[in-house]
């Protein structure tokens, strides 16, 4: 389903990107691992269209679709869903009314008449219960005031709301307790299927524990010098990265 | 003085004739105000006040003037359909600078019980007819003696407006509606002046339309002075809705007496060019008034909030709220002085302003301006400008908002923290869905407002 060929990418000229190639098919989960600074964040945000990041080189093709080309929005409608590491707030605009309209947004795409207000109220009632969202958050402002547990899942719970085909997973385990790790784990885990991918980013071999991957990928230095089974990921957490560094000669 | 010199010409000219057709109370003071506007001249931007608001120029278009009150051929039956859907209130017109009377439009039995308590409300220069003392009490005493030369001006030239009287302890539930009308067929200037006093825990609201029907240069100048009494509340809530050619400027004079309630709330969601001055005295202790306002600008609009609270006893307490957003190459102002004054001690003053530029061409300037001269107060203020949060942007882009609704989810999330400082529900409903058609460019001009031709 994606497809991505030496891709270069920079912001405010520096280049983090160096020529990435990764190949994710339907039904696999990818995790990214690497050391701070690697490239790691820029990938998934590069994927997700942030205006901020500028392509120089490479392709990225989704369901054959240059996916490159696409706006933001239209990544999203395609399918493609970024799980923030930072989710950012946005005071004064509701979850329902946000998400209310990204899911009519996703349908117009889809040449689908918009949902009636029950039918979403019954859709996010289900959803929430999936990454046990509190029902009092759901009529808050986005992401107001949330802690960063309360954060992260509702990163899972839109997951949830908008079925992407694949999702991107950016550091999602970060600042989060291993009760919060386990809801969000099992959320994930929830919404898997043969039809849809993951790429899971993270520092950390312990989310691995719960979302389990069908190949890892070291990011060093803006390319993937490393990729393996699920046990590359036991072995980073034992030897550290710094093994990675000497087998590449540093 | 060139700017000047035709309108002084067309005083000394008329005066006669100008004093002839308004009420005496009204030309008491009409030649001390003409002789200090001869001294004062329109307002520059040399002076701190006017500084970023070039008024002086906007008169030098050649407006008409109906000093003879030639009637309004316009009733009421006609303009009602500009009413604020959804609102039940209690309305009345202004049609240019006179108020519009009609004996044949029936009164409704809750207004007959309210003036059967002394309310009294209607043309002010009526009213100044019939209770000449009663409205010489208050009449220019809340503009003082140092008001500068648009006011003066207004003083010399208004002759009718509105004048509504709520005696001690009356209530008014439903909303006071005035709508200010615009029309005419060639270029005209208005000069109104309206007089709203509340007596000692009475309490009113007052809502204020500005409208023009005709595609013409107009210039409005009204003046309104408000008297707030003991334990009284008040509030006056203001929407714009004009077109480009329009030059607005509202002068408000506010005083409020000890544990008075006061709440302003200006809305500009189209227009030309607007000035709206505000000013507070806080003269009782325990008095209390929240300013707010929101302007939505683009192309060339021009809007000036400038206000001043005088907090003149101690424990009183003032908040002041604004926020804008401008777009294309227009221009937002807002200048807010607080002056608190020797032994107001135990004076609350919180003042925010907040601003979105959506391009390089619109400007906003915030001036916040405290002036402290008691040692136990509480004052703060806050003024922030800046872009559209790009992040947020991305964020509901990343979930396959589109960038034109994303924007506008943002944006009237910016403004609804204003919105809900409006207490009439049905008004507030009414401004949210107006500010969100504005924002989506489908407000061409007055929204539900018929007499509006385009």
């Amino acid at each position: 389903m994606l497809e991505i060929k030496n891709l270069h990418a920079n912001i405010n000229g520096k280049e983090i990107l160096k020529g990435i190639n990764l190949t994710v098919k339907p039904g696999e989960v990818h995790a990214i691992m690497g050391p701070n600074g690697s490239g790691k964040s820029t990938l998934s945000s590069v994927l997700a269209g942030n205006p901020a990041y500028v392509v120089t080189e490479g392709e990225v093709t989704f369901y054959g679709k240059n996916l490159l080309e696409l706006s933001p929005e239209d990544r999203s409608r395609e399918g493609v869903f970024l799980s923030f590491q930072y989710p950012v707030e946005i005071p004064g605009v509701s979850m329902v009314n946000f998400m209310r309209t990204a899911v009519n947004e996703h349908r117009k795409y889809k040449g689908l008449d918009p949902m009636s207000a029950s039918d979403f109220l019954k859709l996010m009632r289900e959803k929430k219960e999936l990454v046990e969202l509190d029902n009092k958050l759901a009529n808050r402002s986005v992401n107001e005031g949330f802690s960063g547990g309360e954060k992260k899942r509702n990163e899972i719970f839109q997951m949830a709301m908008l079925e992407p085909r694949l999702s991107i997973l950016d550091e999602t385990d970060s600042g989060l307790d291993i009760d919060a790790l386990r809801i969000v784990a099992s959320g994930v885990n929830k919404l898997k299927s043969n039809d849809n991918a993951s790429i899971v980013i993270t520092h950390y071999q312990r989310l691995l524990d719960y979302i389990v991957p069908d190949f890892v990928h070291v990011l060093y230095k803006g390319r993937i010098v490393k990729s393996a089974g699920r046990e590359l990921a036991l072995e980073l957490e034992e030897k550290g990265y710094d093994w990675i560094k000497k087998e590449l000669g540093e | 003085m060139e700017i000047e010199q035709s309108y002084i010409d067309i005083y000394k000219e008329f005066h006669e004739e100008l004093k002839s057709n308004s009420a005496e109370v009204m030309n008491q003071g009409r030649d001390a105000a003409f002789d200090q506007f001869v001294a004062l001249g329109f307002p520059t931007q040399k002076l701190e006040a006017y500084r970023y608001t070039d008024v002086r120029s906007r008169f030098a278009t050649d407006y008409g003037m109906n000093l003879r009150r030639v009637p309004c051929r316009l009733t009421p039956s006609e303009l009602v359909k500009c009413n604020v859907p959804g609102i039940n209130s209690h309305l009345f017109f202004v049609v240019n600078d006179s108020f519009l009377s009609d004996a044949s439009l029936p009164l409704s039995r809750d207004m007959e019980e309210l003036m059967e308590k002394g309310v009294l409300w209607g043309s002010l220069k009526e009213h100044a007819e019939k209770y000449p003392e009663l409205v010489a009490r208050y009449y220019g005493k809340a503009v003082g003696s140092e008001a500068d030369g648009l006011t003066m001006f207004n003083t010399a030239f208004a002759q009718d407006g509105f004048f509504l009287y709520v005696p001690k302890n009356v209530v008014i539930e439903k909303p006071v509606q005035l709508i200010n009308v615009m029309h005419a067929n060639a270029d005209m200037m208005a000069n109104s002046r309206n007089l709203i006093v509340l007596e000692e825990g009475a309490s009113a609201k007052f809502l204020v339309c500005a409208h023009t029907m005709d595609k013409l240069n107009f210039l409005c100048n009204r003046v309104t002075e408000v008297f707030v009494g003991k334990n009284a509340s008040y509030e006056q809530y203001k929407l714009e809705q004009t077109n480009y050619m329009m030059n607005n400027f509202g002068a408000l004079f506010v005083k409020q007496e000890a544990g008075s309630h006061v709440v302003i709330n200006d809305s500009t969601l189209h227009n030309g060019f607007t000035r709206n001055s505000i000013r507070v005295d806080l003269d009782g202790e325990h008095a209390e008034t929240l300013l707010c306002g929101m302007a939505i600008g683009d192309r060339e609009e021009h809007i000036d909030n400038t206000t001043y609270i005088n907090h003149n006893v101690p424990n009183c307490h003032s908040r002041e709220l604004y926020k804008y957003v401008v777009d294309d190459s227009s221009v937002g102002v807002f200048a807010g002085r607080v002056l608190v004054k020797e032994g107001a001690q135990k004076t609350e003053a919180y003042q925010s302003c907040k601003n979105i530029c959506m391009t390089k061409e619109a400007h906003v300037y915030s001036k916040p301006q405290l002036e402290i001269y008691a040692d136990d107060v509480k004052c703060s203020h806050g003024a922030t400008t800046g872009q559209m949060d790009e992040t947020a942007l991305f964020y509901m882009r990343a979930r396959g908002i589109s960038e034109k609704e994303a924007k506008m989810l943002l944006m009237l999330a910016f403004m609804d923290d204003v919105i809900e400082k409006i207490s009439l529900e049905a008004l507030r409903n009414k401004i949210r869905l107006l500010v969100e058609k504005r924002f989506r460019g489908e407000l061409a001009k007055c929204s539900g407002c018929v007499i509006c031709k385009e």
